[in-house]
């Protein structure tokens, strides 16, 4: 009988235990004092306002718990949190131009127009530069706050150029002469590099493309086989065929910088907010030796990208939006931007970049680049199609660029990929 | 006249009830369980593979029958490369880590001086995290700067593109696996050895077999079982092998999908492009590939005890 009842009790307490797991599932928030969840990707801007979370604690009484991941793990756990509806999250930093459309058509960001309406005068929205502020608006509604900025820049190894008697060029005509005079593949030594990895690839083939005249698209119509698109294909292609290391289409950054950070390359145009990485004795041998000059104009002018690569946003399942809201305002607002900005981070208000205050932590040859491509005119808003799968656009557009790497018929490549995209533009706008 | 008590009443129907259907009661928890994590989510994804989710999995989605299945089948150029792929992938990595593996574990079977310390240095692939390991593979072979093509400098061998390069990133991505698994097939292996009595083995001895004969008729065969075991187990976790690869190729498994495995394409489908029916509808084709490799893997083993 004894043991009758035991087992009856185990059996019972082990269908339970789940149940009750289960239930605990929502996060607890701890006494009176609410909990604001802060879903952030290991990047330097979050290192740097980690510091200052106990000040905003002390003054708004509400307590904030960070989560942080890695960039790729961060879009990953959206995915699956938010196809569930998961409250996890208050504020959630994300990608505009990678994730903006797309999070916005599934509803997973609550758009905050309205607090920006009730937001307190000295908050100046204006502020944010122009590119950044498209980034973040769909459909003429608000998602997010610009965080971080980035445009492309042409990074070169000084002692290289020194040593073959090569000007900084301002040209792609200049790039391509140059990179060709400084490639000797027998020493080590290449004239040029860039990302080649087919998705990898498209952002920073970008500014070439606009560079040239070009576009992904204008709306509703592919336009990757004008005569624009097709050079600026082509240039990219055999730059990196020519003039660069083996094995650059398997390249993002990851393997693409450590090149340049090893003095191997002369030119190498990536994204502006790498330059951290080249400053690092332990991984660079070029502390000394990089410089950084404006995006080189091609026939339609020099066109980098700029963009707002990270923002903040509101989960639009969180309950506790307005609480959400107040740490965006403090985290993006002037006080907070100028002194994060010092901290060597790009951020996205324009007033930082006319004080001497707000470029105190950067190089003068960087702050120079980033004014002369932000100028108006200049800055071309997006780095990747403004579509809504980002990811698969990417691969559609990276392949002749690879096959252009390769040495491939870049031609057939090309008209291949405008049949693809056009179709992928098409199944877009019915969805 | 008193009534009894209603708590002791519930309590002995209930242990009633339970010793009538113990069967049942003590599966429960069990059944339980697995309906919630496996029968649940399984049928779920069967459901979504017949829709057109896609974006978000709460958003209305078609149903679209079979439809995802014969565009993944029969128009699709990125799914029977993959199967290929992944076959290739797997039948090469358990040839050389059930042959290897067995080497290892016959050379550890007698203790010798200082064997304990080698049997820790062998293991220690088996213990590090497979994203660290693909992050450390990916430093070697670098095209550029990495140690391997220094190495193959010393002996003047050009430089190879190794993951880089499209024709050889599956064969480096199998020479990893290798290297991190075949210490667990030995470890398994070597189990089995030890569990082999000395009788047999001496009888053999005595009746003048050599060891290349009492390997083969002797050893091998009482091993038997534990080789299909350890056969299955890796066989299931290289048919899934995702980390590595994912760590050190990216979404896609390179420019040219050159090492994109069913498992890639699915997370591709999935997380990347958000095509939530048509990744469902790859996983569940590759579920039945798994199913279809693991039966005809355990027939081999139920043959073999008879």
């Amino acid at each position: 009988m004894q043991l009758k009842k035991m087992v009856v009790a185990l059996a019972a307490t082990a269908l339970l235990v789940p149940v009750a797991a289960c239930s605990s599932s929502t996060p607890k928030d701890g006494g009176d004092q609410p909990t604001l969840h802060v879903a952030l990707p290991t990047h330097a801007w979050t290192n740097a306002i980690k510091e200052s979370i106990p000040e905003f604690e002390k003054v708004s009484g509400i307590k904030v718990d960070l989560t942080t991941f890695g960039e790729d793990q961060l879009s990953d756990q959206y995915n699956v949190k938010l196809n569930t509806k998961s409250k996890d999250f208050d504020v959630m930093m994300f990608r505009p131009p990678q994730d903006g459309k797309l999070f916005v058509q599934n509803e997973w960001l609550a758009p905050i127009d309205d607090y920006l309406k009730q937001a307190d005068a000295a908050y100046k929205w204006d502020d944010f530069l122009p590119a950044t502020r498209d980034s973040v608006t769909v459909d003429g509604s608000i998602y997010g706050a610009p965080l971080i900025t980035e445009q492309e820049v042409l990074y070169y190894n000084k002692k290289l150029l020194a040593s073959a008697g090569v000007n900084v060029p301002t040209t792609m005509d200049e790039l391509e002469a140059a990179a060709a005079k400084l490639t000797d593949k027998g020493k080590g030594q290449y004239g040029f590099l860039s990302r080649g990895q087919l998705s990898a690839s498209v952002t920073q083939f970008s500014s070439f493309l606009y560079s040239f005249g070009g576009d992904f698209d204008n709306g509703k119509k592919a336009t990757l086989n004008t005569p624009e698109a097709k050079k600026a294909y082509e240039f990219y292609g055999r730059m990196l065929n020519q003039y660069a290391p083996t094995g650059t289409t398997e390249m993002n950054w990851i393997q693409a910088m450590p090149i340049f950070a090893q003095g191997k390359v002369a030119f190498y145009t990536d994204v502006s907010s790498l330059s951290p990485n080249l400053d690092d004795p332990a991984t660079s041998t070029v502390v000394d030796d990089w410089g950084v000059a404006p995006f080189p104009a091609g026939p339609a002018g020099s066109h980098p990208y700029n963009i707002s690569a990270w923002a903040l946003g509101i989960n639009a399942f969180s309950e506790h939006k307005d609480l959400a809201w107040k740490f965006m305002e403090w985290a993006t607002g002037q006080d907070m931007s100028l002194k994060l900005q010092q901290k060597g981070q790009s951020l996205a208000r324009a007033s930082l970049y006319a004080s001497a205050e707000g470029t105190k932590g950067f190089r003068d040859d960087m702050i120079a680049a980033i004014k002369s491509s932000t100028a108006a005119g200049v800055a071309v808003g997006h780095d990747r199609p403004l579509v809504i799968k980002v990811s698969e656009a990417r691969e559609i557009i990276g392949k002749p660029i690879v096959t252009g790497i390769d040495g491939g018929d870049v031609a057939a490549a090309i008209e291949e990929a405008q049949t693809l995209y056009q179709k992928f533009l098409d199944s877009e706008t019915k969805a | 006249m008193t009534p009894p008590k209603p708590v002791a009443q519930t309590a002995s129907a209930l242990s009633d009830f339970a010793n009538k259907h113990r069967k049942y009661v003590l599966a429960g928890p069990a059944t339980f369980f697995i309906t919630c994590m496996l029968i649940i989510p399984l049928g779920f994804t069967v459901y979504l593979s017949m829709t057109g989710a896609s974006g978000s999995v709460s958003r209305n989605a078609d149903f679209l029958g079979l439809a995802n299945y014969a565009e993944i089948l029969f128009g699709n150029d990125r799914f029977w490369p993959a199967v290929w792929r992944t076959v290739v992938f797997t039948s090469v990595v358990l040839t050389v880590e059930m042959l290897a593996g067995l080497g290892i574990a016959l050379l550890l079977w007698r203790t010798f001086r200082g064997d304990s310390i080698l049997r820790v240095i062998i293991l220690l692939p088996l213990v590090a995290t497979p994203v660290a390991v693909g992050m450390m593979w990916m430093l070697i072979f670098h095209p550029t700067i990495g140690a391997a093509n220094e190495i193959l400098s010393w002996f003047s061998v050009s430089a190879q593109g190794w993951l880089s390069d499209p024709r050889q990133a599956l064969p480096t991505l199998m020479f990893i696996d290798i290297w991190q698994w075949t210490p667990m097939v030995t470890l398994i292996l070597l189990a089995g050895l030890r569990s082999i009595s000395d009788e047999p083995l001496e009888a053999a001895s005595v009746d003048g077999a050599n060891s290349f004969q009492r390997l083969i008729h002797v050893i091998l065969p009482t091993l038997a079982p534990t080789l299909v075991t350890a056969l299955l187990l890796r066989a299931i976790d290289a048919l899934k092998t995702f980390d590595i690869i994912y760590a050190t190729k990216g979404k896609g498994g390179g420019s040219y999908h050159e090492a994109e495995t069913l498992n890639i394409l699915a997370y591709s489908y999935s997380f990347d492009y958000q095509y939530y029916g048509k990744a469902s509808a790859v996983l569940v084709l590759f579920l039945i590939i798994i199913l279809t490799i693991c039966c005809v893997l355990i027939i081999m083993r139920k043959k073999q005890r008879v």
